[in-house]
């Protein structure tokens, strides 16, 4: 056990948790969104919305995500009208490229979450508000959201650390995360496992508070 | 088209094998996690607190880190701790294991933390009737566990095992970095020599998708073989 090493390396690990971290926060603020949008388009009536939302998900969901990146990083850089349009500016750095990948792939998650949890509201609470005589547009927020996102909870906890160990895979577009830098000490030392107990402990640490943040959530919006 | 030829002039034949390399890899690492399981979680469910510090030890760890920094573990430390081992019994030589043994160990030991997750609902959620039933007629541990409670628990825990199968299917793509031809690998070989990474990579994804859909198909079979009767 090289106890040296694993101090030198905390210092540097710590500062490249915080592009982990960055790459985290972007990309689930842009999935939940996008997650939102596909969910409401999946419970839409209209048959090619609600197809085009099932296939994106499965898509996303059927494939793994390092094919994702590479296609977006490797893949689109390839065809010449996304090379002369402004897009370029976007996705010629590998950062925005793992972003948008991240964002898509979550999103696709956050669909299926919010969509069940949409799902098991009951229909009383609807029939409630419109009886009421609230507007169908309030009644989806005020009512049907706001229950939404307290179910989804557990769920979109597990989805959030799912995500957490996704970002590492931003190591393969030559971002240096805490994975890519622990990679880079790794091969220049050779002393795999110290470096695997100090990388591991603040990825631990992550997921720690992850955990707890949504266990206090829970909570708070217990009903 | 002419890139996905088979023989000498296209990629055709180098992708099949490649696919077939991911489904050996996937089965070989979803039975080592079979294996972890079987250890552990028993020790997640025993009486003893030691034994369960031990088994949600192996299960927090393995879920709360990267895949992606569990392979460089092996793939950096595999050799290393063998070599480790071997010269405790006196040998000394440099040994290299090779890609697709590190690959389905590392993914193996991953899949067994889900796949432990899983039998431990499974078993919890089976009625403590069943068990008193057992011990009040005398059946012995073990034919207990294999006539009466595996049966039952194999039908609770498909569904979950399904989605741990396809964790770990996607999961290999990740052991492409330690240089086992699978088809990510054989994608990325043949994105770099044809220049044309767009192509592949959507193929490569094409190919993952046809995996998950056609053992989602083969999963469901299972299911309701195992669900008769409920």
């Amino acid at each position: 056990m090289d106890l040296e090493l694993m101090i030198n390396s905390f210092p540097k690990l710590l500062n490249a948790s915080v592009i982990t971290l960055k790459l985290l926060s972007l990309s689930l603020f842009f999935g939940l969104f996008i997650g939102l949008l596909f969910a409401v388009m999946r419970m839409s009536k209209n048959f090619i919305l609600n197809k085009f939302s099932y296939g994106y998900s499965y898509l996303f969901r059927g494939t793994p995500l390092l094919v994702q990146i590479f296609i977006i990083y490797f893949g689109f850089g390839q065809i010449e009208f996304i090379r002369d349009s402004f897009l370029w500016i976007i996705l010629k750095e590998p950062y925005w490229c793992a972003i948008i990948a991240f964002a898509l792939n979550t999103g696709a998650y956050t669909s299926e979450i919010l969509r069940s949890a949409f799902q098991t509201i009951k229909k009383g609470y609807i029939e409630a508000g419109k009886s009421l005589g609230i507007s169908s547009k309030i009644i989806f927020y005020k009512i049907q959201i706001p229950i939404a996102i307290r179910q989804s909870l557990p769920a979109y906890g597990n989805e959030i650390i799912l995500m957490l160990k996704g970002t590492s895979l931003a190591s393969t577009v030559t971002l240096m995360d805490l994975t890519g830098v622990a990679k880079y000490i790794i091969s220049t030392t050779f002393k795999p496992i110290e470096v695997f107990i100090v990388a591991g402990s603040i990825y631990l640490f992550m997921t720690f508070i992850v955990h707890n943040l949504i266990k206090f959530l829970e909570r708070k919006y217990n009903y | 088209m002419e890139l996905l030829a088979f023989g000498d002039t296209g990629w055709g034949d180098e992708l099949f094998y490649a696919t077939l390399m991911t489904i050996a890899v996937s089965i070989t690492a979803m039975l080592i996690g079979f294996l972890f399981a079987l250890i552990f979680t028993p020790l997640k469910l025993s009486k003893y607190k030691l034994l369960n510090l031990i088994g949600n030890f192996y299960t927090t760890v393995i879920r709360g880190v990267p895949e992606l920094l569990v392979i460089y573990l092996f793939f950096f430390g595999g050799s290393g701790a063998i070599m480790f081992v071997a010269s405790m019994f006196g040998y000394y030589e440099y040994i290299e294991i090779n890609a697709f043994i590190t690959g389905s160990f590392a993914i193996g030991i991953i899949s067994g933390a889900y796949s432990t997750e899983v039998f431990r609902g499974a078993i919890q959620s089976i009625d403590k009737g069943q068990f008193e039933a057992a011990k009040v007629l005398g059946i012995k541990k073990y034919i207990q566990f294999y006539k009466i409670i595996l049966p039952q628990m194999l039908r609770l825990a498909i569904p979950n095992l399904s989605n741990v199968w396809q964790i770990t299917l996607k999961d290999t793509s990740l052991i492409s970095v330690t240089g086992l031809v699978e088809i990510m690998r054989q994608s990325y070989i043949a994105a770099g020599s044809t220049r044309d990474p767009l192509f592949f990579y959507s193929f490569a994804a094409v190919l993952y998708l046809l995996l998950t859909f056609l053992s989602m198909k083969l999963i469901n079979r299972l299911e309701i073989k195992y669900s008769r009767g409920f």
